[in-house]
């Protein structure tokens, strides 16, 4: 009995360690890639001249879909801007901007300077919307194919590794 | 200069505990009185590492950024005072400090138990010199504080102003002497294991030890805790963050220790349990540290991590906990207890029960989510809601047991009086009933809180009046356990009676609530010396007293490196304190103002003032007879 | 004499402890949801601008009739368990929430066979 118990103590911990040791080379950084290979949510989400809504069914009609979240007063989303319009260029892909807490003539001016890369163009005024899509910082593009999954998250700016992922994906 | 010079001195020191081992371990085979050298080698060691912690100090003061630790840490427009506290405020001059703990306990406790067995104090010595060198040898090879980096900055990086405050300075000192202290009867068990000094004896050697560590330890926790409520303006004071936690469970340890330390030195009995505890103590303190710095949690307070660093640690706590525990299994031997129900021994091995509950509460919640994350990749947050649904229905039985305890004789199974706890208890009752009928309402949890935080109260201070007439009154175990049930007690209020609001509101708005009105009447624009500030005026106003109190909440804006702070801005007074913030949200002209009314908090930090108070008056008392 | 007491205690107990009304109140959610953005703070401590707009979302889903669990499982749904600071009861969290009660009825044992045995 007692050497039963001793060797519980030392397995004990020798796992406990074994676990530390393992979380030493972990990337302990939060990320929101437990939504990857989850459906989409339902949103209805208005356009940006206020003219209509957007769902899900909207976004349905092509192969693939790119939902972007971006803003004026963000610097990376005007860094990851190039990587949106040669994307915009592809077949396979809608583009869905979602302007995200920002003034009108803001926007207006960031598209008309940069580029508009995007096929449809929605706006969340205080922000509502990005919940829904899990998003918690902008920029964040979030890459999703016919049938309403969720393939691919990109948190943060677009590097061109990631333009030549989601080409590779469409493709 | 001071590079090398810090280098030498460090060195110099991995020699002297090389030699203090070595003539140590000479002088066990011996007989008669410890070498004089031991003693003269220990003293030396004490004052160069404190030499070197004076060098490492007047590079801060005179920034000189040819240190890395320097350059990232200090900056030259800092005031005077925070350049020498920025000394112990990062990773690598703590550890320089931990040395420093380390071997003026490992004298101090050569020189002041003169009366015990010569083998056991070589012993100790020598593990307590083993543990300085794994240190000296992690500062050296890892984390040392004189490495020189080339071409020398111009300036330094590090002005992080939350970090300069008076309570964070003092902070870090505190909690060190407390757990780095620990040490030194994590040495004491491990000799006293190997040269099987198991009498009673024994305890008086590390009593002294345990208590004045817990003191630190719990005086330290204290300032940290005050230095959150005010600085880091969320209007809590404990968050069970992965960093505080890591603090408490060597205290929860150390409690449980000097509790069962009773038991043995009067009655010889749970030897093992004793030292089981004094290594549990400076393991804990060392999981801690790991934890902390080798960033594998997301906390608050997280030090510039390394994983480098981590296995260092790991190798280092490993090699501690299994050598503890092969030792252990070599000596252990079963022993029996007969003890009585009512017994003094009965109810400290039930505080025992409880401290070790909470220690293993509070370990799991910090650790799960690093299991979770490492097993099944999800990741997982244990915050305040789990340690308070767990823990506080447990203190309410605690607090009864606290008050049952004292009272019992030792060996003897008398209990008396049961008349007179009922009396206690229905007043107990009354009491929280007289609060609930003249504020208001709470809930059937925090009725039990009350009532059991009372009880202990009350019955304490019967205890009091009692113990006064008879003259036998041991004024220490009164004053603390007093303390802590007023502690529970007004924490308690204070959870219940809190009010928080939280408004956007526009310059000259009013808003209205409950018994109060606030208006932001004005924003004034001020340029300080190393920081830009907008300093709110806000009056708030009680509707049914008609009293108006100004409020001065700042956001401050600081260039180097660019960080804005938001400064509380707190009313005291002995009821209760007004804690309002104030932030701007981008890109709009509303400002959030967060609204709190905190009863009772300086009582709160009265009542841990008061329980340490306590330790130091055992303590007192214990250094007078001897 | 003594039951009498307590069953009065009792009674003039209950009539107000159950008297503390149960709403959903934003403060207390906002309290146990994890500002992701921050370090180590809760959404009802941070100001950023995540945190702000969750307040949003929190205050609609309380004006949907939405439950303090609801509210909690969804936050869950979109970001993962790691914005609860109160974790879900489940298998992978079940030594969490077992383990402490364990240890104290254990340690009850424990105790109580240290005591003298007696007819």
């Amino acid at each position: 009995m007692q050497k039963i118990i001793k060797i519980l103590i030392l397995f004990i911990f020798l796992f406990v360690i074994g676990i530390f040791y393992i979380s030493l080379k972990r990337d302990t950084n939060y990320d929101t890639s437990s939504l990857i290979n989850k459906i989409t949510p339902e949103f209805k989400i208005i356009s940006f001249d206020e003219s209509n809504f957007y769902t899900r069914d909207d976004i349905k009609k092509n192969n693939y879909i790119l939902i972007n979240f971006w803003s004026s007063w963000c610097t990376p989303c005007r860094i990851e801007h190039p990587i949106l319009m040669k994307l915009s260029q592809t077949k396979n892909l809608t583009m869905l901007g979602i302007n995200f807490k920002d003034k009108n003539t803001q926007a207006i001016k960031f598209l008309s300077e940069l580029g508009n890369p995007y096929d449809l163009l929605a706006k969340d005024k205080n922000g509502k919307q990005s919940v829904k899509f899990g998003v918690y910082g902008i920029p964040e593009s979030i890459l999703i194919n016919k049938d309403l999954i969720i393939i691919q998250k990109f948190v943060g700016p677009l590097s061109f590794e990631d333009y030549n992922n989601i080409i590779k994906i469409i493709e | 200069m001071l590079s090398n010079l810090g280098n030498i001195l460090l060195f110099l020191n991995v020699f002297l505990s090389l030699s203090i081992i070595y003539v140590a371990n000479k002088n066990l085979k011996i007989s008669g009185e410890i070498n004089k050298n031991i003693y003269q080698l220990s003293l030396i060691q004490s004052t160069s590492i404190i030499i070197c912690f004076f060098v490492l100090i007047s590079a801060f003061i005179v920034s000189d950024f040819s240190l890395i630790t320097v350059y990232q840490n200090s900056h030259s427009l800092k005031p005077l005072f925070y350049k020498v506290a920025g000394t112990w405020g990062n990773h690598e001059g703590s550890l320089l400090l931990w040395a420093i703990i380390l071997s003026i306990f490992s004298f101090l406790f050569l020189i002041y138990n003169k009366n015990h067995p010569k083998k056991f104090r070589l012993l100790t010595l020598i593990v307590q010199n083993i543990l300085i060198l794994g240190f000296l040898f992690f500062i050296l090879f890892n984390s040392n504080p004189f490495s020189s980096i080339s071409p020398i900055p111009k300036e330094g990086l590090g002005l992080n102003p939350i970090l300069q405050d008076p309570a964070l300075a003092i902070h870090p000192p505190l909690l060190y002497i407390g757990f780095v202290g620990a040490s030194i009867y994590f040495s004491a068990a491990i000799a006293s294991l190997i040269t099987n000094y198991s009498e009673k004896s024994f305890s008086h050697s590390i009593k002294g030890w345990v208590l004045f560590s817990w003191c630190f330890q719990t005086l330290g926790i204290l300032v940290g805790s005050i230095w959150a409520y005010y600085e880091l303006g969320w209007g809590g004071f404990w968050f069970w963050d992965p960093v505080e936690n890591a603090s408490l469970l060597p205290w929860f340890a150390m409690t449980a220790l000097f509790h069962s330390l009773i038991v043995f030195e009067k009655r010889n009995l749970f030897y093992f349990w004793v030292i089981i505890l004094c290594l549990i103590t400076f393991i804990l303190s060392v999981t801690g540290t790991f934890l902390v710095r080798s960033g594998i949690l997301n906390s608050v307070h997280t030090f510039a991590s390394d994983p480098s660093r981590g296995i260092y640690i790991l190798i280092f706590l490993s090699l501690m906990i299994f050598g503890s525990i092969f030792l252990l299994f070599q000596k252990y031997k079963k022993e029996n207890y007969d003890l009585n129900r009512n017994s003094k021994e009965t109810f400290i091995l039930v505080n025992n029960w409880f401290m070790m509950f909470y220690l293993i509460t509070v370990l799991l919640g910090t650790i799960y989510p690093i299991f979770t994350d490492a097993l099944t990749d999800s990741k997982i947050s244990v915050g305040p809601p789990f340690y308070n649904s767990i823990i506080f229905p447990v203190v309410i039985i605690f607090l009864l047991f606290m008050a049952f305890g004292p009272k019992a004789k030792w060996i003897k199974n008398k209990f008396q009086n049961t008349r007179i706890y009922l009396l206690i208890l229905a007043s107990a009752v009354c009491l929280n009933l007289t609060i609930i009928f003249f504020f208001k309402s709470y809930s059937l949890l925090s009725n039990f809180i009350i009532i059991s935080a009372l009880f202990l109260i009350m019955s304490s201070l019967m205890d009091a009046a009692k113990a006064l007439k008879r003259n036998k009154f041991d004024f220490a175990r009164i004053i603390s356990h007093t303390a802590f049930g007023f502690l529970v007690l007004f924490i308690g209020l204070n959870d219940i009676f809190s009010i928080e609001k939280d408004y956007n509101i526009k310059l000259g708005e009013t808003k209205k609530f409950e018994d109060y009105s606030i208006q932001l009447q004005s924003l004034d624009l001020k340029n300080y010396k190393n920081y830009k500030a907008v300093i709110g005026k806000l009056e708030v106003k009680n509707i049914n007293s008609n009293k108006t109190n100004i409020l001065n909440p700042e956001i401050r804006i600081y260039e180097k490196p660019k960080t804005l702070t938001y400064e509380a801005a707190i009313k005291t007074s002995l009821i209760k304190d007004y804690y309002l913030t104030m932030s701007n949200i981008d890109r709009s002209d509303y400002y959030n103002i967060k609204f709190q009314k905190k009863p009772l908090m300086a009582w709160i930090w009265i009542s841990v003032i008061m329980i340490v108070i306590g330790g130091f008056v055992r303590l007192f008392n214990n250094a007078k007879n001897n | 004499m003594k039951l009498n007491l307590f069953i009065f205690i009792l009674i003039f107990f209950s009539q107000f402890t159950f008297a503390a009304e149960k709403t959903v109140d934003p403060n207390q959610i906002h309290k146990n949801l994890r500002c992701l953005v921050c370090q180590g703070q809760s959404i009802s401590d941070s100001n950023s601008d995540f945190a702000q707009t969750i307040k949003l979302v929190v205050k609609d889903l309380i004006d949907e009739g939405k439950t303090e669990e609801e509210i909690y499982s969804f936050m869950s749904d979109k970001y993962g368990d790691w914005i609860v600071f109160r974790p879900e009861f489940n298998i992978q969290n079940s030594l969490l929430w077992i383990l402490p009660y364990i240890v104290l009825i254990f340690g009850g044992f424990f105790i109580f066979s240290f005591l003298k045995k007696r007819r």
